[in-house]
């Protein structure tokens, strides 16, 4: 049988996007694929999106592992459609067309270090590069209302006390007067230079090159370790944020952290009860239901935990108590660590509560946690004890003044009622900013928790 | 005329979830409206259900060619099928349509044919029909224009003195909810309102302005803004297709024999994005979505047509298959649009001669004839 394979190039769905990143494929080679099945799902800026096959016919080959971030136009899944013709891909993007007709000026001498954008009205503009130009017929041809060509860039400056009467027009240095003021206070000679920005115009960075003299050391690339012995892996996405919110917390906030342990088997027990009743019958009912009513509970009481640091322009700073909790619940999700949050979390009833905490936990393990669902928080938890170890010192979610940490369940020797006996008992750590809440309130806090999961009914008492 | 326009007086909060009217319930059970009796035969019904599943075929295939690259945007109809097919379905020979850029089914029923909608978000023509023939203005992008447009027109028919005859037209201008908040579509209602004309505004509140939920748009049911112009409006089932024909022909007959404009809002609910570029997850709950997937505007006419014994399992089939048909052919036709010359931009713009044009036109011709090869 004759084959016939087909190239998808990666399109462009959203009004000007040029990459997108391949988060999940839908069909594996040897596939058989109808037209308009779903085959990949894309993640750009702008949306996840599903993308159905245009062929018909048995998948090839996937071109573009998921995880990778590919330019649109890139083939990224071969189709074997069996019609006997030879191998072609799919018309090129319209666009590409529409950018030849646009006439540029031609800039020799110009060199482009990296590719750059041109602005487009949506999205972030069009590759330079990306587009191939017809030739024009000899170039410069009189008949032809071509744009004339800039001067030369790189033509050797004139000596200030003796111009040449034959200097090019534009002899002078290209630079903007922010440009030219540095070159002046740093004592740079713009005449020395060539410049490397628009138009050969010389920046920021031909100055700062200029002055730190010519053998500027390259930069030295990575030595790479021997095959295998080292994995290198970007930081991006859910990781950089990540990344990014730890050191600022960190770094920002002084921590505290206090340790309590707790005899849980009560909660245990209600929340067996709870199960059992029918508001709780399509719910989730979970200890970490009952802590995050306890800390609800015990936010109401001690308000400033329930707080944020703000610092003025002015040079003062604010603490600013809020009268609503906006809930966090750490969730450790394929991409990495996410904080959905519980909006106006002290106005839910209980099944409310179990409710919003399923659905929150359940959208952010799909990677449909919306940017308004992971924003905006006013204080954590972090159910650490699901990974099976007793606590830790967790780092607060930037913005926030406290977090609490509650580690896994287990049977413990314990005194109970003056009789040694085996009981449930947990660790919770709380970490609250030092700048708001002093050892006192932490404790209270802290305590407060550790007393209403002691004992449940406490929550109907101060609720 | 009866159409309800009273229901309580501004100031008064009135009901939570105004009555609509209402034909036909989700689950595909017939009911009467005093005001709007609707006779339909079997051979209607069923025209009716192949125009629904028609255009929501013509609308996927016209999503899918956008995720492959081959259109440059589309706004589907997905949801609000009911609505445009019942007022589309109202409409007479001489009446006139200025639509949004989602009226995929009410160009449909007036026979524009859907390769010429896929061109223009194909960026190969910019509409290609003539208005004039089809009763059909081009697709209007602006937010809300449109219906000053269709105002303007519909004081023409006025002034061609031909209301209350058989030949006599009215306008019909379509919008969103959203385009309720435009300057535009309120110095339209005036206009309509003070010269009485011909015209009728049919709004698909679809729930979702882009991002914008209906609360930030009105706190008051959009119907009822007609009452402070001092015209009539009625809101309707937008998912039911009986609903939409009879309320759009009352007040099609209406506005064409002399009895001035008509607001009709189209409760329904946009099931897809606002076009292929927005993601609706990042602001609206799937349970949304759910709730409204049980008043789809097809189902309910399907379960009509099993319940009362008007078609087989035959003809569903048969419908199905014609609309996958239609779709391949439409994908190949779409794939094969030529790109335009590029000289043809000139083509249209000036009804005669236009020296500073033709000057432009000329020195395009020449930059075109500088390049080596000039075929593609």
């Amino acid at each position: 049988m004759v084959t016939a394979v087909k190239q998808f190039k990666l399109p462009d769905v959203g009004e000007g996007l040029t990459e997108a990143e391949i988060v999940k494929w839908h069909v594996q080679p040897g596939d058989t694929v109808e037209v308009n099945q779903t085959i990949v799902e894309i993640e750009t800026a702008k949306a996840i999106v599903e993308l159905p096959c245009p062929f018909e016919g048995v998948v090839a080959e996937l071109l573009v592992e998921e995880g990778r971030t590919v330019d649109v136009g890139v083939p990224i899944i071969s189709v074997d459609t069996g019609e006997g013709e030879p191998a072609e891909s799919q018309p090129a993007q319209p666009a590409a067309l529409k950018q030849d007709m646009i006439p540029t000026i031609d800039e020799p001498g110009m060199t482009a270090p990296e590719p750059k954008r041109q602005p487009v009205l949506v999205g972030y503009g069009v590759k330079e590069g990306a587009t191939k130009r017809r030739p024009r017929k000899g170039a410069n041809g009189a008949e032809a209302p071509a744009p004339a060509p800039a001067a030369p860039v790189s033509a050797p400056a004139p000596a200030p006390s003796a111009p040449a009467p034959t200097a090019p027009r534009n002899a002078l240095p290209l630079a903007k007067p922010p440009v030219r003021k540095m070159a002046k206070d740093l004592g740079v000679d713009l005449a020395t230079i060539t410049g490397t920005g628009p138009q050969g115009s010389i920046t920021r960075d031909d100055i700062l090159a200029a002055r730190s003299g010519p053998a500027q050391a390259p930069r030295v690339a990575p030595q790479a370790a021997p095959a295998g012995r080292e994995e290198r892996i970007l930081v991006k996405g859910v990781r950089k944020a990540t990344a990014a919110a730890m050191t600022g917390s960190a770094f920002s906030a002084p921590h505290v952290t206090e340790f309590l342990q707790v005899d849980v088997t009560r909660t245990m027990e209600t929340v067996k009860r709870l199960r059992e009743l029918p508001e709780f019958a399509d719910v989730k009912v979970s200890p970490l239901l009952l802590v995050a009513r306890a800390l609800l509970t015990a936010v109401a009481r001690h308000p400033m935990a329930n707080a944020a640091w703000a610092d003025l322009p002015d040079g003062s700073a604010e603490i600013v108590v809020k009268r609503y909790v906006n809930l966090g619940i750490a969730a450790a999700t394929e991409r990495g660590l996410l904080v959905p949050k519980i909006k106006d979390a002290q106005d839910l009833s209980l099944p409310g509560l179990a409710r919003a905490l399923t659905e929150l936990a359940e959208k952010a393990r799909a990677g449909r946690a919306s940017p308004a669902d992971l924003s905006d928080g006013t204080i954590t938890i972090t159910n650490v004890g699901v990974f099976g170890v007793d606590t830790g010192t967790p780092i607060i979610t930037p913005g926030e003044a406290a977090i609490l940490a509650f580690g896994q369940i287990r049977d413990m020797p314990w005194v109970h009622e003056g009789e040694l006996a085996i009981r449930k008992v947990t660790t919770l750590a709380l970490s609250f900013d030092h700048r708001i809440i002093d050892g006192e309130l932490g404790s209270k806090v802290l305590k407060d928790v550790g007393a209403m999961l002691e004992d449940p009914i406490r929550m109907l008492a101060w609720g | 005329m009866t159409i309800d326009s009273v229901r309580g007086a501004p100031g008064d909060p009135g009901p939570a979830e105004p009555e609509l009217v209402q034909l036909l319930t989700p689950e595909g059970q017939r009911v009467e409206h005093p005001d709007y009796p609707l006779e339909l035969g079997a051979d209607e019904v069923r025209a009716l259900y192949r125009d629904l599943v028609t255009v929501r075929r013509i609308d996927l295939e016209a999503v899918a060619l956008t995720r492959q690259g081959e259109l440059g945007i589309w706004a589907s109809l997905l949801g609000q099928e009911a609505a445009q097919i019942g007022s589309g379905r109202a409409l007479g020979e001489h009446d006139m349509v200025f639509p949004t850029y989602r009226e995929h089914g009410v160009a449909w029923c007036r026979d524009v044919d859907p390769l010429n909608l896929l061109g223009l978000f194909r960026g190969v023509n910019h509409g290609g029909w003539d208005p004039a023939k089809y009763g059909f203005h081009l697709y209007t992008i602006v937010i809300g224009s449109q219906t000053l447009h269709a105002t303007g027109y519909a004081m023409g028919i006025q002034r061609d003195g031909v209301l209350g005859t058989p030949s006599a037209g009215a306008t019909i201008a379509y919008f969103g909810d959203g385009a309720t908040s435009q300057g535009d579509v309120n110095e339209s209602f005036v206009f309509a309102s003070v010269f009485n004309a011909p015209i009728v505004f049919f709004c698909q509140n679809n729930q979702w302005a882009i991002s914008e939920p209906l609360e930030k748009q009105t706190r008051i049911p959009l119907y009822r803004r007609a009452q402070g112009y001092g015209f009539p409006g009625v809101r309707v089932d937008g998912n039911d297709v009986f609903a939409c024909l009879a309320v759009t022909r009352k007040a099609l007959e209406a506005a064409r024999t002399g009895q001035g404009p008509t607001f009709i809002e189209a409760y329904t609910y946009r099931m897809g994005a606002h076009t292929t570029t927005d993601d609706p997850t990042r602001y609206r709950l799937k349970a949304e979505e759910e709730a409204w997937k049980l008043k789809d505007p097809i189902e309910r006419v399907k379960a009509y047509l099993v319940r009362g014994d008007l078609a087989d399992s035959a003809f569903f089939e048969e419908v199905e298959a014609d609309a996958k048909a239609m779709a391949r052919e439409l994908r190949a036709a779409c794939l094969a649009l030529p790109d335009p010359e590029p000289l043809s931009i000139f083509e249209n713009v000036y009804a005669e001669p236009h020296p500073l044009m033709t000057e432009e036109q000329e020195q395009f011709a020449a930059y075109l004839a500088s390049f080596e090869e000039a075929s593609r």
